[in-house]
């Protein structure tokens, strides 16, 4: 397999996917756009298995390494390639971009082709953001990203949707653009190179670390997002369709995870270890502040996007704490977040498209009506509360471990968010799905059908699967993340 | 000097061929079109558009890759003036044929006067192009603008279009003054009007600094006025709403591939020396464009205006490429800087033509379609267009994968590299605001109803040009390295 294009075929299959869907136009060819686009995003899918299987697991370096010249007067390389980090989001992606397709399937009735041809090309940017090994190739991919999602929120959201679509798409632009003057800086520094590894044994001094850590961080902030500038998160779920928001939660928020480690971490370590107290602050905010804005939520998904911003706090505080355990952690919670956040989405979806309301003080009883529904939601709430056999728990705890290792009061502060967040989940379980049948939207639900039942396993698979056996998950990014590790602990300066 | 000394050399006219069969070629049309009796002028329109195809055959033909001058030094043959007059005839020939159906539906400008004034103010921007004489920079300019002037009035039962013209024509001739001004000045503080020979002397320090660093501020208001840069941008607005939307297209595309020209001729040629003083002020005067640009934009509700205040802040955007050519008296940093402004107004042409050729795809008999909300809901109405609308936005908000993207990259690639880590942070923070409005006509396509449901009528050549255009941002987007090389290496040869 040596020879194949497996990453450029996972950034270009879907988006070229995408264009096939968007060719068979108006509505009256609805079926066949989602034929199309669900063997598009299968397509995707395979060919991304490859990148798992054929993977070395005992060298840190980059692996299916693409590299082409692309823009040579400014130095600007294709240059793909992904390590034990990033391969498990270019899958998770394209996983994800499959459930996506399939949600979608009877709900959206209006631009069928436009709305899957959206995230087929949006799955293959976001590859493309994963896989990048050049700056300005990791730019493009990252804020190219923007368009479909701005508008998927803007065509198929809610009421409120125009609002929610500028407000993401201008507080992710302001973050990215700061970004890239940073990429410019560390371009010009460099004497001419964008490559991201490159970069990464660039000597710079102490004052310059800071500014290109406090640009990245301003990116980054804004994409995980972490508090305060996190506001345009709950917006951009609550408006979005039940696709745009499995997106937006299981892959988009990881991209600025990914950025720390990516360019923050390496490329400013000074900085980052003299202002790791900085983002650990920030992260213990975002998961006992937000955990307890989420307490006290009344729709569903502001509720859930809130317990994401708490869950992404783990991530952080798992980065900077530097150690292999609270790093691991971090990237195990990324991708069990992934699937949890991405079912839970899902879930609401499905109760939204029955009655038409996200209040959870318009349901109770559910269970009485879809006791199937009800049996998965019940999976995917406890493991959004991190209780054990689920993916949920093995990355919390792993932060907290190391977190007790770094200092107590810190992990301690980490793990309340074990009460809070089983709080916030729990009782918004119990008002939505027990007790009676609260009035009559409720008692004339129907339970899920078959092809809602088939996206439900294939979440549990994924948060059941990493909660019981973590090990291939966690034994791929051992190498990565160590050799990332002594690479931080090194100085820059000089 | 006696008579006998008096040397008349005979001009090189093969230097110039092109602008001399523009020339013959414009008058022949003016004439022939007396005779036609055509309602629709189809001769008229081919014999222009091939007028232009033959200019670029021989402009090709002609390029040497060496820098020639011709009549006395007044004119200058350069790889950079080839380039940009290919992209000239380009770019009037794409105007040309996406204006075509709108005035064929307006009684008045239904002339053939329309493709020779047209023929005329591209023979100016020529001859601006290739200027190396303070005169010809001036002759071009006023045949530029006398011809634009005329064409802004042509439909002159309308009174806004008379407005604007008016207003045009009275801040044109100011512009024209200070620019007369500057230039005297600077032949009072030289002694000569070539414009290479002012460069020498400056080099040689045999001038009067005073006198010299006035006429140099003249020089540069007089551009900025061409430019349409803030304080020199009143007119852009007024213009732009009130000229028909076919002129607006016209003054909104072509103008700024001569204007770039003007700006490389008289600062960068004749007044390299006195860099540090010129730089300073664009600085102003682009911080000022893209702020007020940008902001201004926000408030708009026609579609016209919002573009005009748009095109005022990315006037001021090129300018950032200008004022990093020469550091600290170190002009390592020229060539990349301002062959990144070049390829900046290249692409702005680009997709200003688009947009401005989209306004005039949805105009029909007796409605402009210029007001925002007449692109309300326009992906019901034609997705494909709509796509091509939404590409030409997003590249002006400068969001990748498509050209304008790229113009902004490696523009503020030079101000980063030139040390001016500042005046990039306050460029993107005004881009950021710009993105606002950008995202507003996406939204208006895209996220509203329409308010009304007629197809496109548009003929197929104009629905190709547009999809081709549209394609070009996306794809000049894609692949962006050759047309940068190109504009380096044009430069490269020139300078």
């Amino acid at each position: 397999m040596s020879g194949t294009p497996l990453l450029s075929l996972a950034i270009w299959v879907p988006i070229l996917a995408g264009l096939v869907v968007l060719a068979t136009g108006s509505d009256r060819n609805a079926p066949l756009a989602r034929t199309l686009s669900l063997i598009g995003a299968l397509a995707g899918l395979l060919v991304t298995i490859p990148l798992y299987t054929g993977f070395d697991m005992h060298t840190p370096a980059m692996q299916f390494v693409e590299l082409k010249t692309w823009i040579p007067r400014f130095n600007v390389n294709y240059h793909l390639g992904v390590d034990g980090i990033s391969m498990l989001f270019v899958i998770l992606n394209s996983f994800i971009t499959v459930t996506v397709v399939l949600a979608g399937w009877q709900v959206i009735d209006s631009k069928v082709a436009q709305y899957n041809a959206g995230f087929l090309i949006m799955s293959g940017l976001l590859n493309g953001i994963f896989s990048a090994l050049d700056g300005l190739l990791f730019y493009v991919f990252f804020e190219a990203s923007l368009i479909p999602l701005y508008l998927i929120i803007g065509i198929w959201g809610g009421p409120k949707r125009v609002y929610a679509a500028f407000k993401f798409f201008l507080f992710t632009l302001f973050g990215s653009l700061l970004f890239l003057i940073a990429l410019l800086y560390l371009f010009i520094t460099s004497g001419g190179s964008f490559s991201i590894l490159d970069w990464h044994q660039l000597p710079i001094g102490m004052t310059e670390q800071t500014w290109l850590f406090l640009a990245f961080l301003v990116a980054f902030a804004v994409k995980v997002p972490m508090w305060p500038v996190h506001t345009w998160l709950p917006d951009a779920h609550v408006e979005a369709p039940t696709g745009g928001s499995i997106v937006l939660a299981a892959i988009a928020l990881k991209l600025g995870a990914y950025g720390f480690l990516r360019f923050s971490l390496p490329i400013t370590p000074d900085a980052s270890h003299t202002l790791a107290g900085l983002v650990i602050a920030l992260s213990l905010i975002a998961i006992i502040y937000i955990g307890f804005v989420a307490l006290a939520q009344e729709d569903m998904k502001k509720l859930v996007a809130y317990s994401s911003i708490a869950h992404m706090g783990f991530v952080t505080l798992g980065f900077f704490i530097f150690s292999p355990l609270g790093v691991e952690g971090a990237l195990v919670q990324m991708i069990s977040h992934g699937f949890v956040s991405g079912a839970m989405f899902f879930s609401i979806g499905v109760m939204y498209d029955r009655a038409h309301s996200r209040q959870i003080a318009d349901y109770g009883g559910v269970v009485n009506t879809m006791p199937k529904f009800a049996a998965f939601f019940m999976l995917f709430a406890m493991a959004n509360a991190g209780l054990p056999a689920t993916s949920g728990f093995v990355g919390e705890f792993m932060v907290i471990l190391a977190a007790v290792d770094h200092h107590f009061w810190v992990a301690f502060a980490a793990a309340s968010t074990m009460i809070v967040g089983a709080a916030y989940t729990l009782w918004m379980y119990k008002r939505v799905v027990f007790g009676a049948v609260a009035n009559h939207h409720v008692a004339e639900l129907a339970d899920i059908n078959a092809r809602e039942f088939l996206i439900f396993v294939l979440f549990a698979i994924g948060a059941l699967g990493m909660g019981l056996y973590p090990q291939p998950f966690t034994e791929v990014m051992h190498s990565s993340v160590n050799e990332l590790l002594r690479h931080v602990a090194l100085s820059k300066i000089q | 000097m006696t008579l006998a000394e008096m040397q008349f050399l005979t001009p090189d006219l093969r230097i110039a061929a092109a602008e001399i069969f523009i020339l013959l070629m414009a008058c022949l049309i003016l004439m022939f079109d007396l005779l036609a009796k055509d309602r629709k002028r189809t001769a008229t329109f081919v014999s222009t558009q091939l007028t232009l195809v033959g200019a670029a055959v021989i402009t090709f033909s002609m390029s040497s890759g060496e820098i020639s001058y011709t009549f006395s030094n007044m004119y200058v043959a350069d790889l950079m003036a080839d380039l940009l007059k290919l992209l000239l005839y380009l770019t009037v020939m794409v105007v040309l044929f996406y204006s075509r159906g709108y005035i064929l539906e307006r009684e008045q400008m239904a002339k053939g006067e329309y493709y020779a004034l047209a023929l005329f103010a591209t023979l100016g921007m020529m001859v601006m192009i290739s200027a190396n004489h303070f005169v010809t920079v001036y002759i071009g300019l006023e045949l530029l603008s006398l011809s634009l002037y005329a064409m802004v009035a042509m439909n002159r039962d309308s009174v806004p279009a008379t407005e604007a013209a008016m207003k045009y024509f009275v801040l044109g001739a100011l512009a024209s003054g200070l620019l007369l001004y500057g230039m005297s000045m600077i032949y009072g503080a030289t002694g000569t009007l070539e414009i290479t020979a002012v460069a020498e002397r400056l080099f040689m320090g045999q001038a009067d600094q005073t006198i010299l660093v006035f006429g140099m501020v003249f020089l540069v208001s007089g551009v900025a006025f061409k430019l349409g840069v803030v304080p020199f941008h009143m007119w852009i607005p007024d213009v732009y709403h009130g000229a028909p939307t076919a002129v607006t297209l016209f003054i909104a595309t072509a103008p700024k591939l001569a204007a770039f020209a003007m700006v490389i001729r008289l600062l960068v040629n004749g007044l390299i020396v006195l860099s540090a003083d010129w730089q300073s002020m664009l600085i102003l005067l682009s911080v000022m464009s893209m702020a007020i640009g940008n902001i201004a934009a926000i408030a708009q509700t026609n579609l016209k205006r919002m573009l005009a205040y748009s095109a005022i802040s990315h006037m001021g955007f090129m300018l950032l490429g200008m004022v990093t050519g020469v550091v600290g008296g170190d002009a390592r940093f020229a060539l990349n800087a301002y062959s990144s402004s070049m390829f900046y107004v290249i692409t702005y042409v680009l997709t200003s033509a688009g947009t401005f050729g989209m306004i005039l795809l949805l105009a029909r008999a007796g409605f402009e379609s210029d007001e925002i909300d007449d692109f309300k809901g326009l992906n019901k109405r034609s997705p494909w267009f709509a796509a091509m609308m939404m590409m030409m936005m997003f590249s002006m908000a400068g969001v990748p994968f498509f050209v304008g993207f790229f113009a902004k990259f490696s523009v503020l690639q030079a101000v980063v590299a030139a040390g001016y880590l500042w005046l990039a942070i306050v460029a993107i923070i005004f881009s950021l605001i710009g993105c606002f409005y950008y995202l507003r006509i996406v939204k208006i396509m895209y996220f509203d109803q329409p308010t009304n449901s007629l197809p496109i009528a548009a003929p197929l050549d104009v629905k190709v040009l547009m999809s081709a255009n549209g394609l070009a941002v996306a794809l000049l987007g894609i692949f962006p390295q050759a047309l940068m090389s190109l504009c380096a290496f044009a430069l490269l040869r020139s300078l």
